[in-house]
């Protein structure tokens, strides 16, 4: 328990410390990975710990940042009542999706949670009077501020992020070292057992739909606060799958697997689309004198390449091996 | 028809019907034949397959490369390089999905939840290699033969009867196939009940690879079928892939009989609505409704036992 604590500080206390040290591209950077990353952590509670594996997690991200910018663009709330009622629209969608989709298991799940995300991205388009679809909407610098504070400033901002992020790592690990984050572990072991041990297993996974959709709907607020912008991108099948790839890099079932890999994909992807990519598309055409025309903005082929070899090489993630090899009470 | 003004609605002008319900054919023939794939890949493997409108796009794709490769080569009519395509375009399509099966489904024992998210990464691994070597562009292929059937209203393109007529024929064939070959028998009985096919000597690994083939294969000749009316790009992968969902889902996973009937209203219904009405709008509504079959009736709407 002791270590645990510690270990999150730590992580807490650099993320804190690196705030003045950072270049500005890569204070904003790691601003945005820690939006995202919070998305992770919400993920990472339904998946890692509790076993299910969606994959319509951006209709939460994206009812929290609808909720939240629709509020403020249309009804012209200040962005703090805005933010706390993208948390509720995203409570409220996970508590009506958990209802219905976990009466599914396995692969049932996994597609209702998909055609669920589907529906709700097409309806963000279909009312693209609204909320202007695909080009998306900004949210003007000027309403962006919250008790006196411009969220628009760039410290401002990556405070924030670190607030929010830091609120969900430290309360997804004081659940999952709790009575009742412990069940979610053998729900995800062997969920026969817990329902014979005299447990309901659909009210433990209820509660963790609702709190991963919680935090992913706060992080999708949060979002359109801090960078201003919401845009149906966000509640796109891609936007599903991230979460699902960045908690299997970092490792499933482990507090900071989380922002471990968002971390890592990111610059992953940033690096790749920036430098290597275009690199690697004129030395094809160069020397083999193929087209590859697409090739520099084809990041997403890293996405898929990571999906496939972490499923075939290493489902437990980087803290995953780690706990199984240095670190075994990692929490 | 004179009791047709007392309806609480304006019946859509019959042209507009007409229109809807031929679009909407053309739509369920290639639909029902994408489907299939998915649906034998499903039934037979167990396998939920998400790259599966990918090989439906890359058997577009490769439709395009084939017929500008043969009409720059030959000089030969449309007809030739559309010939050459509906050949080679499934052959190359089945041999990648062989190599996926060989190369990661089988690596990861085929379990349920793991193949779904290889199957992710292999539809962006797929997709963006498309967009990689063949660009973000919309590129024509021209239809082997040009003539019309007249309608009462409207001149409608007969190579979209043919299409319909050749998705029929296939999808009798694959139907023969499965019911009356001894590798139909053989496909079967790895569905029953694989330990006891292994032990009596059936070739599991090889029959999965050929069915995994086969169906991405299926999808591919529907692409090769559809690009002369609709344009190949990278994308063009996700709205069949979403369909074939639906279709499968609603026609009971595994049921071959209850895709084709699903695919038969799906197709109809999409050609309808979003003929007369909205296509947003007809997906909002068809994916909620798997959605709810999945959670109430996960046997599907139509037939529950397995073809």
């Amino acid at each position: 328990m002791i270590k645990s604590i510690l270990l999150h500080g730590a992580v807490i206390a650099l993320l804190i410390v690196l705030e003045p040290v950072l270049s500005e591209y890569h204070h904003g950077n790691l601003a945005r990975i820690l939006v995202l990353a919070t998305y992770a952590v919400g993920y990472n509670i339904l998946f890692g710990y509790t076993g299910l594996l969606s994959l319509g997690h951006a209709m939460f991200f994206a009812a929290g940042m609808y909720g939240c910018a629709l509020m403020v663009r249309l009804a012209e709330w200040s962005v703090g009542p805005a933010f706390l009622f993208g948390v509720v629209c995203a409570l409220v969608a996970g508590l009506v999706v958990g209802m219905l989709a976990l009466r599914t298991i396995g692969v049932g799940f996994m597609i209702v949670t998909l055609m669920f995300a589907e529906a709700a991205h097409l309806t963000i388009a279909y009312y693209n009077e609204y909320t202007r679809g695909d080009e998306g909407f900004t949210i003007p610098q000027a309403v962006r501020t919250v008790a006196g504070l411009d969220l628009s400033d760039t410290t401002t901002r990556y405070f924030a992020a670190l607030v929010l992020f830091s609120v969900c790592l430290i309360g997804s690990a004081a659940l999952v070292q709790s009575r009742a984050g412990r069940v979610l572990v053998a729900i995800r072991e062997n969920e026969d057992r817990v329902r014979m041990l005299g447990f309901n297993p659909f009210r433990y996974k209820l509660l963790a739909l609702v709190l991963s959709a919680v935090m992913a709907g706060a992080a999708g607020a949060a979002y359109a606060v801090l960078f201003g912008y919401a845009g149906s991108t966000f509640a796109s099948v891609q936007y599903s799958i991230f979460p699902l790839l960045w908690v299997l890099l970092g490792g499933p079932g482990t507090t900071l697997g989380p922002l471990l890999g968002t971390v890592l994909m990111f610059y992953l992807v940033d690096y790749a689309s920036g430098t290597v990519m275009p690199g690697l598309a004129a030395f094809v055409e160069g020397s083999f004198g193929i087209e590859a025309p697409g090739l520099a903005s084809a990041y997403l082929l890293l996405v898929g390449i990571a999906l496939v070899l972490l499923v075939l090489f290493a489902p437990r993630g980087v803290l995953g091996v780690v706990r199984a090899r240095v670190m075994p009470w990692l929490p | 028809m004179d009791f047709l003004s007392y309806l609480p609605f304006d019946l859509p002008h019959p042209a507009l019907l007409l229109a809807g319900v031929l679009e909407g054919t053309v739509l369920a023939a290639v639909l029902a034949l994408t489907a299939l794939g998915l649906s034998i890949v499903f039934g037979i493997m167990r396998v939920v397959n998400v790259a599966h409108g990918e090989f439906y796009m890359l058997g577009a794709v490769l439709a395009w490369f084939v017929t500008t490769w043969v009409a720059a080569v030959t000089g030969g009519p449309p007809w030739l390089g559309f010939a050459v395509a509906l050949v080679i375009a499934p052959l190359v399509v089945g041999a990648i999905a062989a190599a996926t099966d060989w190369l990661v489904l089988k690596r990861l024992n085929y379990d349920p939840e793991a193949t779904i998210v290889a199957t992710i990464g292999i539809l962006y691994i797929i997709q963006q290699l498309a967009l990689t070597f063949y660009g973000p562009y919309a590129r024509p292929v021209e239809a082997p033969f040009d003539f019309r059937v007249a309608t009462p209203y409207f001149g409608y393109s007969g190579y979209k009867l043919v299409v319909v007529g050749a998705a029929i024929a296939l999808m009798l064939v694959v139907w023969l196939v499965l019911t009356r070959t001894r590798i139909g028998l053989v496909m079967r009985a790895t569905q029953y009940d694989r330990e006891t096919a292994q032990a009596f000597g059936i070739p599991v690994d090889k029959v999965y690879a050929g069915v995994f083939a086969l169906g991405a294969g299926l999808a591919a000749i529907g692409a090769v079928l559809i690009v002369p009316i609709r344009q190949a790009d990278y994308l063009m992968g996700g709205d069949p892939l979403l369909l074939s969902f639906i279709v499968v889902i609603l026609g009971g996973l595994g049921s071959l009989r209850g895709t084709l009937v699903a695919a038969l209203f799906i197709g109809l219904a999409d050609g309808l609505i979003s003929t007369i009405y909205d296509a947003t709008l007809a997906k909002i509504l068809a994916t909620l409704l798997v959605a709810m079959v999945l959670v109430f009736r996960p046997q599907g709407l139509f037939g529950a036992r397995a073809a």
